[in-house]
């Protein structure tokens, strides 16, 4: 039940000895993923296989990338070893990050739609916004993220090079995290994506690692640079920024309660918000292998070393800029939890049986009725979806007041939470 | 007549650490109950504006929501300074508030005429040294 009390949208609940999710409600941030004991909810992962159909593939690292190995093994020495591990080429997504900075920066100075703007690049962020803050989904800025513009740019060049065809090359992004995963396969806005695929960094981490223990006499490196490095970890986006008014903010009970200062008309005078679901921001996604802080370390060590000299040339970015290179074309249609009834008079009377329940329930949220507290389950009773006598505590009082068939009631309840688990007598 | 649905709040005046709790509530009702988040975003900004009024001025309120399928009610009743000349506080820029407040951000002297802007109707009465009284009201579709 670990994953039913981690769920900050309440979106588990647990029938029959197991953990249903409610798609509507379900933001993907992967918290079920990370502290299932029994590792029962799996993300959905792309694998070495499905790259076979490309007659050319190219991996995608991002820094979080870089920061899984050792504190003396640079960016390039991993790209090479990514072209060991069976991709023809690794392209790195921190300069990309460089650019998305700068596009950023451009829109602050241009745009005065309504602040503060959000960082589109968390995909639980997205998600958060469609379910619970649809009114702020106007406020997300409409640039491109940066393994997109990284898989768009490595396409480009390679069917120009090796003249190719786009739909030859696989372009692949290591992720992080099972959200971006998803957001891939089921996009928030209807637009072509130039990725092809996405592999958990922590599927791909011990290939990567074998090769790099035994590399030695390496070839020519490609040096990695910029600011970009930085962007993995809080405030890195904030830090490519010039404007004073940006906040970075990280952990999911801290963005929802800005976000509803946002709702109530406050943080007018903040320009951006850098956003990330996961507390240490991406270095810390389900999906890494190395210790978020150890990995914050690194990221940061990689700015001091490679971060001061830039990868791109500002003026050619802002060209690019002007002709909408970064722009996020499309809306995003918001997509609320159900009301409690569609007509609205039946959700007033289901509010006040929702009350009704709340005020009966222990109040305790232990958990023993399948539901994260008891607000959400009085919530599931008046929708049908759960039935009052599945309280715990309630089941008692009827298991009073019924000495006579008191065991078949204990039973009928018990099962319905734990299924046809066998409890067995405690010996000594 | 279907029942509305009531429910109350308690503001603590100077409580700045709790402030917003009462339409961090309704919010939540309010999108619970599928209301239109055009509607939910005014009903929150006026209902957090009427708060922050309370915290900022008054010893305390009863924040009193009320929901019927037509119209959202906030009714705001505090014991307080009460506000001498209405028109005056009514006025955008017009503000009572110390330069601490000012410093927290609070008191640009847009409270009252922003809870008018976000709802379709407002009255406001008010007894020197007693209190204040706020009836805002919104209309749903």
């Amino acid at each position: 039940m670990a994953c039913m009390r981690v769920c900050p949208t309440q979106a588990i609940r647990v029938r029959s000895g197991k953990a249903a999710i409610l798609n509507d409600r379900c933001i993907e941030c992967g918290e079920c993923v990370r502290v299932c004991p029994n590792h029962a909810i799996l993300p959905l992962t792309g694998s070495f296989s499905e790259l076979s159909k490309f007659k050319y593939t190219v991996a995608l690292p991002s820094p979080v990338f870089y920061s899984q190995f050792g504190k003396d093994i640079r960016p390039g020495t991993i790209l090479n070893a990514l072209k060991q591990v069976g991709f023809n080429d690794a392209y790195d997504v921190a300069c990309a990050s460089e650019s998305v900075s700068i596009a950023i920066q451009e829109y602050l100075d241009s745009n005065d739609s309504p602040r503060p703007l959000i960082s589109p690049f968390c995909p639980v962020i997205v998600r958060l916004l469609q379910i619970r803050f649809p009114n702020l989904l106007e406020n997300l800025i409409p640039i491109e993220s940066p393994m997109e513009i990284a898989a768009r740019e490595v396409k480009r060049l390679k069917m120009h090079e090796l003249g190719l065809r786009e739909n030859d090359i696989g372009v692949v992004y290591l992720t992080p995290c099972p959200a971006k995963m998803i957001s891939l396969k089921q996009p928030p806005r209807k637009k072509h994506s130039f990725l092809d695929g996405m592999i958990a960094i922590s599927e791909i981490y011990p290939t990567v690692l074998q090769v790099l223990s035994k590399a030695d006499g390496r070839g020519p490196e490609q040096e990695i640079r910029g600011l970009g490095l930085g962007w993995p970890i809080l405030g890195g986006q904030v830090s490519c920024l010039k404007a004073e008014d940006c906040l970075a903010i990280s952990g999911l009970s801290d963005v929802m309660r800005v976000f509803g200062e946002i709702e109530n008309g406050k943080l007018r005078d903040v320009q951006y918000i850098e956003c990330h679901s996961c507390p240490t921001a991406c270095v810390g996604g389900a999906l890494t292998v190395e210790n978020q802080y150890i990995a914050r370390g690194r990221v940061l060590r990689m700015v001091g070393k490679y971060g001061s000299v830039p990868c791109q040339d500002r003026q050619k970015i802002r060209e690019l800029y002007e002709k909408r290179f970064f722009s996020l074309v499309g809306d995003i249609a918001p997509n609320p939890v159900q009301p409690l009834d569609s007509d609205i008079s039946k959700a007033i009377q289901k509010m006040h049986q929702k009350h009704k329940i709340h005020e009966i329930l222990p109040k305790i949220d232990c958990g023993g009725c399948g539901a994260p507290t008891c607000l959400t389950f009085a919530e599931d009773v008046v929708k049908g979806q759960a039935t009052v006598d599945e309280c715990v505590f309630l089941a008692m009082k009827t298991f009073e007041s019924l000495s006579g068939n008191l065991m078949e009631a204990v039973l009928k309840h018990s099962r319905k939470i734990r299924g046809n688990v066998e409890i067995k007598n405690y010996e000594t | 007549m279907e029942k509305p649905y009531r429910q109350s709040f308690t503001i603590q005046g100077k409580d700045f650490c709790n402030a917003g709790g009462a339409s961090t509530e309704i919010k939540a009702i309010l999108k619970d109950l599928g209301i239109d988040p055009v509607v939910v975003r005014r009903v929150a900004i006026a209902t957090y504006e009427a708060e922050m009024n309370v915290v900022m001025y008054a010893d305390r309120a009863e924040l009193a929501l009320e929901i019927t399928p037509q119209a959202i009610r906030i009714h705001v009743n505090d014991t307080g300074p009460g506000i001498p000349n209405i028109d005056l506080a009514m006025q955008e820029g017009y503000s009572t508030a110390t330069p601490e407040m000012r410093e927290m951000g609070f008191g640009a002297g847009m409270g009252l005429p922003n809870i008018k802007r976000n709802s379709d109707g407002l009255t406001i009465t008010s007894v020197e040294g007693k209190g204040t009284t706020l009836d805002i009201t919104f209309h749903i579709n």
